[in-house]
């Protein structure tokens, strides 16, 4: 199933001409990576990070201020940055994001629930007015721009992401191998450590998994992957302000999350593609604001009547339609062979 | 030292409405486990609902103040009826999912009504500043801090010297037992949401006046109002009142002798700070509201 969808996804520019089009599906594409990884926090290890904006953002900004260079004095010290390769660009940014993860994640995971959400919110809000005020590094409102393209391989080698089919190809092959890091991830022994988190905290740790290990793991990998959706979203669009780390954007992850089903590998894909594609649908006859309205109104109805996302509710009607028993198949032999025993 | 003092005043005078903010979302946390992301927009509808009732209906200022308030009371309680109730049993981050929906319909649907653009309020009052010594306070924010000690005495008696009152600390000490003893936790539940709202649209229609009305002013006061409850350790009354005041203090003098720019960046290093050494926040000893 996975590697039909992605054929089909590769396939995407050799039919669709449409310039608008392909543009939304890239925006799509990385926020759904973001999404993506703000499920391996969210849907595997059940802590609601709210503050996931802040990774995409610190990537965005790391990858675009090593590419561009910069000059700043940090407490007296003259720092001169030259303009590095984008492709490096790409990996510090994925590298700051990660470190912050890191840190973030040993400082916010001594607390839950309600002073975890606030937490994490407070973080992201920090470092948008890090980026607003921080001019000399930033450039603050005034926004960073002529952000060099994408740029792949070095010195006579370089070849240059210009133009969107180039860029769609780029998303995908980040989006895959972050969607195979995930999956490899949550189905090996440190994923069954999570979900064993998730679901009994006190339990887990009784069984000696180390929880803040593993909740600090999942942060770092979370915050890598959300890095690197920034830097992709900071070369394709080339402009890069304060905005970007507006609580907004976090809202948005996690609506494309819970849509598509929290704690599925699908789940993020589907919910992204809604909700990335959404606009297109809904600008003919809405304004942005009453799209917003819709967005807000859905995440409501989902919760009251999906509250486990799409994935699993198809699913669920798959397996029933198809008639297969509540039981699982193993259950149900051991049963019969039971049954059999004693006739 | 007449700078220091005069930055004195002003926190006191930020205090007084960042600590009503810090209230409303402490009670409805402390009662019903639930993170309010509707606080902030309960604040912009109190600014909006004061400019709509002076501006568009030529109001006066005070009877237009109250019927924000009112109004906030109202909107607060519907909430709770219409998207908490049905959800009643439901875990932390479902509710908080709901709120965050609320929230987004709620501030657009502000935007689509007034528009991007700020709305200011003229309110009758001189615009002599009240000199005292080397300090000059604006009669507004005099007002506006009169106004929030008020509701927060009426709160606090509420809380501590009614009926009403001790049936929310009940619930919020013991919800089962409260329910066995006769008390309708369900009530209670859309009676507190209600108080809190109410008190989130005096806050925003008390700073509104200060400032200006504007579509996205709930999002910073939310951000600011967490702050404030984390501060003062989720669910304590005094711990929300002493927070606001730390709160604007800390803000005032960061604006006045750090930076200007990272003014409301100071809450948010606060909390990081608080949470570090102190996870339940500064007042949490006692983890009982009144």
């Amino acid at each position: 199933m996975p590697w039909l969808g992605l054929v089909f996804l590769a396939s995407v520019p050799l039919w669709l001409r449409d310039q608008y089009f392909l543009h939304v599906l890239i925006t799509t594409g990385i926020f759904t990576i973001a999404a993506m990884s703000l499920n391996l926090l969210l849907g595997y290890t059940g802590q609601l990070s709210l503050g996931h904006v802040a990774f995409f953002g610190i990537g965005a900004y790391a990858s675009a201020l090593t590419s561009l260079g910069f000059e700043v004095d940090i407490f007296g010290l003259h720092v001169v940055h030259e303009p590095w390769p984008v492709v490096i660009g790409f990996l510090v940014g994925i590298a700051v994001a990660g470190l912050c993860g890191y840190a973030i994640g040993r400082l916010s995971f001594k607390v839950r629930g309600a002073y975890f959400v606030i937490v994490t919110i407070s973080f992201a809000e920090v470092t948008r007015l890090v980026a607003l005020n921080w001019v000399e590094l930033t450039q603050g409102p005034m926004a960073l721009n002529n952000i060099p393209p994408f740029t792949l391989g070095f010195g006579t080698s370089e070849y240059t992401v210009w133009g969107k089919v180039p860029n769609y190809y780029v998303v995908l092959a980040v989006g895959a191998a972050a969607y195979l890091v995930i999956r490899r991830l949550v189905r090996s022994r440190i994923g069954r450590a999570m979900i064993a988190l998730r679901e009994n905290e006190p339990l887990a740790t009784s069984l000696g998994i180390d929880v803040t290990r593993f909740l600090v793991l999942a942060a770092v990998v979370s915050a890598a992957i959300a890095g690197a959706a920034g830097g992709l979203y900071a070369h394709f669009i080339r402009i890069i302000d304060p905005d970007i780390f507006l609580f907004i954007y976090t809202v948005t992850m996690v609506i494309m999350v819970i849509t598509g089903g929290k704690g599925t590998l699908a789940g993020p894909l589907v919910g992204g593609l809604i909700f990335g594609m959404l606009p297109v649908v809904l600008r003919e006859f809405a304004s942005p604001v009453a799209q917003w309205i819709i967005y807000g109104s859905l995440m409501i109805l989902i919760v009251f009547f999906l509250p486990r996302g799409i994935v699993p509710a198809v699913h669920d009607w798959w397996t029933h339609r198809r008639g297969a028993a509540a039981v699982p198949e193993r259950t149900r032999v051991r049963v019969e062979n039971a049954a059999n025993t004693r006739t | 030292m007449d700078e220091l003092l005069q930055h004195v005043v002003n926190a006191l005078m930020l205090g007084g409405t960042y600590a009503l903010l810090g209230i409303g979302l402490t009670l409805i946390f402390g009662i019903m486990r639930v993170v309010n992301f509707t606080h902030g927009e309960l604040y912009a509808f109190g600014g909006y609902m004061i400019f709509m009732c002076t501006a568009l209906l030529g109001l006066n200022f005070y009877v237009a103040l109250l019927v924000a308030v009112i109004l906030g009371v109202a909107l607060g309680a519907a909430i709770e009826l219409l998207l908490l109730r049905p959800m009643r049993g439901a875990d932390i981050d479902t509710t908080m999912l709901i709120m965050i929906g609320t929230w987004i319909v709620l501030q657009n649907t502000e935007q689509m009504i007034w528009g991007g653009v700020a709305k200011s309020i003229v309110p009758p009052l001189s615009t002599e500043p009240l000199v005292l010594g080397p300090v000059s306070v604006a009669w507004l924010r005099v007002f506006v801090f009169a106004a929030a000690a008020v509701l927060i005495v009426a709160t606090y008696a509420l809380i501590n010297r009614t009926r009403l009152g001790k049936a929310m600390r009940a619930t919020f000490q013991d919800r089962d037992t409260a329910a066995l003893m006769g008390v309708n936790v369900h009530a209670i539940n859309t009676a507190t949401f209600a108080l809190g709202s109410g008190l989130a649209a005096a806050a925003g229609a008390l700073l509104g006046t200060v400032f200006v009305v504007t579509p996205t002013m709930g999002d910073l006061a939310a951000l600011k109002a967490f702050a404030i409850v984390i501060l003062g350790g989720l669910g304590s009354i005094t711990g929300a009142t002493a927070g606001g005041f730390i709160l604007a203090f800390v803000e005032e003098m960061g604006a006045g002798y750090v930076s200007s720019g990272y003014r409301d960046a100071m809450g948010f290093l606060l909390i990081i700070v608080v949470l570090l050494f102190r996870p339940t926040g500064l007042f949490a000893r006692a983890e009982r509201i009144g």
